[in-house]
């Protein structure tokens, strides 16, 4: 193991080498491009034993994936916002074919108006088509869920594909310290894939051919089957991954100063490493504050944020995508997961932090002060607040 | 690997039965009697048809049967009526006809 200082971009060109990836196929975008960049040199230079596939679009680099992934093949690719928009159809059909390719998406805004900067509304888009999703919030979390991405996507009770969400910029062309594992170390923790089902002229057969409404959907249930599955085992490929690496792990979500905390913030991404000093500043102050960041957004982790949340007298769910004419993402998820509760807190939303604007620990400290000050004078908040709208 | 049963894909009586994904062996019919999809019936004249095999490999569906003469011939149970097979006849011995069903 070494320690090298890099972007999380980078991170996750290592977590691809480290994880003895054989096929890569990508188109670049902004703020992707460096990470199949790194590739490309790794692979040119032979320090990886891989193919390359230069393709003309994103579409084409998930189909070749797809392609090189049904042969048997462990494979990578990587995108963001518009690319990820333009590959849609391939990444619900890499899903229902049951294909557990790693692909980290660099979450960025939608045009228009043209933006490169951070926002959840790309990968939001695509909470459904049944990829195991991620949102890592730093860079070396973003180098170990590759390794465990694969880990759990592979596993035959699983076997399903996994994206890992990263924040434009702040993550992505953020330089930090990052510890990699070698391929040697790598292996005790990810061996060789071993895939469900592989395309082999010994045994010739379709995949994905016509099927009516008698058999599709088995084929629903059994990916759902899977989601509950890749929840129910990834906590323990965490603690593996702990045990080869010597580095913390906390699973699908990770709690701080939630013990005794009345109140608690929820977020994705940084925005949940920036909460954590907005959680200390709070303390300072004398308010009992905790964080859930939540770290796996599917399958969504229900027992544990309920367990987290349960309760508490106040939880502040930010948001950096907003379902428009609803809510924010991860705060629906929230409201839904507490349903069963008898003690259900007030659950206040807000919007922050869209196409890359700011969000420090201070607007945290101040979107918990307006939180609390709602909720103390009895007012029923229903509504997600657009708190750092111009006025 | 796990073996793929993917054979007895038509008699599933239990999700526990199914295949791991969407897998199926191409089987003849497993999508109905395509002839009945026909809009144009190709003809064969075997006056004219020198036994080139243009038209068999051309046959997105196989359903050009080579007769024991070496011509052709159209099996019209399965025949879509693409068409393909007259375009690609180099000596024009395939005809096309508006199909009339039930003749």
């Amino acid at each position: 193991m070494e320690t090298l200082i890099l972007t999380a971009n980078h991170a996750v060109s290592y977590g691809a080498w480290s994880s003895r990836v054989k096929f890569v196929a990508a188109y670049p975008i902004t703020p992707q491009t460096t990470i199949v960049e790194m590739l490309s040199e790794f692979i040119s230079s032979k320090k990886m034993d891989a193919e390359f596939m230069t393709v003309e679009s994103e579409h084409s680099a998930l189909a070749a994936v797809t392609g090189a992934e049904s042969t048997g093949v462990r494979s990578f690719t990587a995108t963001s916002s518009h690319g990820l928009l333009y590959m849609s159809e391939m990444v619900h059909w890499v899903a229902r074919a049951r294909l557990p390719i790693v692909m980290p998406v660099v979450n960025r805004a939608l045009a228009p108006p043209w933006s490169i900067w951070v926002d959840h509304t790309d990968t939001m888009s695509h909470r459904d088509t049944g990829w195991i999703q991620i949102y890592v919030s730093n860079n070396q979390e973003a180098y170990d869920m590759v390794l465990q991405g694969y880990r759990l996507g592979e596993d035959r009770k699983v076997s399903m594909p996994v994206m890992i969400c990263m924040d434009a910029f702040l993550l992505s062309h953020t330089f930090a310290p990052v510890k990699i594992l070698t391929p040697e170390e790598t292996d005790s923790f990810l061996p060789p894939y071993k895939p469900l089902w592989k395309l082999d002229p010994e045994n010739p057969f379709s995949v994905g051919g016509i099927t009516t409404a008698e058999h599709y959907y088995e084929f629903s249930e059994m990916m759902d089957q899977a989601h509950r599955n890749a929840g129910e085992i990834f906590d323990e490929i965490s603690r593996e991954y702990e045990k080869v690496s010597g580095l913390l792990q906390t699973g699908k979500i990770e709690k701080y100063r939630v013990e005794d905390a009345e109140s608690v913030i929820l977020a994705l991404g940084t925005m949940a490493e920036e909460t954590r000093v907005a959680v200390d500043r709070l303390r300072a102050e004398g308010e009992k504050v905790g964080l859930v960041k939540v770290k796996m957004f599917r399958p969504f982790p229900n027992k544990e944020i309920r367990e987290a949340l349960e309760n508490k007298s106040l939880v502040v769910v930010m948001d950096r995508s907003v379902s428009y004419g609803h809510e924010g993402p991860l705060s629906i998820e929230v409201k839904s997961t507490l349903y069963p509760s008898e003690n259900r807190p007030p659950v206040l939303n807000f919007i922050v932090g869209l196409g890359g604007r700011d969000v420090t620990f201070k607007d945290i400290v101040s979107f918990h002060k307006i939180a609390k000050k709602k909720v103390t004078e009895g007012k029923k908040v229903t509504e997600p607040i657009f708190v750092q709208l111009k006025v | 690997m796990r073996k793929v049963e993917v054979d007895k894909e038509m008699g599933l009586k239990s999700v526990k039965e199914y295949p791991p994904a969407p897998l199926s062996k191409p089987a003849e019919g497993a999508g109905g009697k395509t002839g009945l999809w026909r809009t144009y019936r190709p003809v064969v004249d075997l006056n004219k048809c020198t036994g080139c095999r243009i038209c068999w490999a051309y046959c997105p569906d196989r359903a050009i049967k080579l007769r024991d003469d070496g011509k052709v011939e159209v099996d019209y149970v399965w025949c879509k009526g693409c068409l393909i097979c007259f375009h690609e006849c180099p000596v024009k011995a395939i005809d096309k006809v508006v199909e009339e069903f039930g003749e």
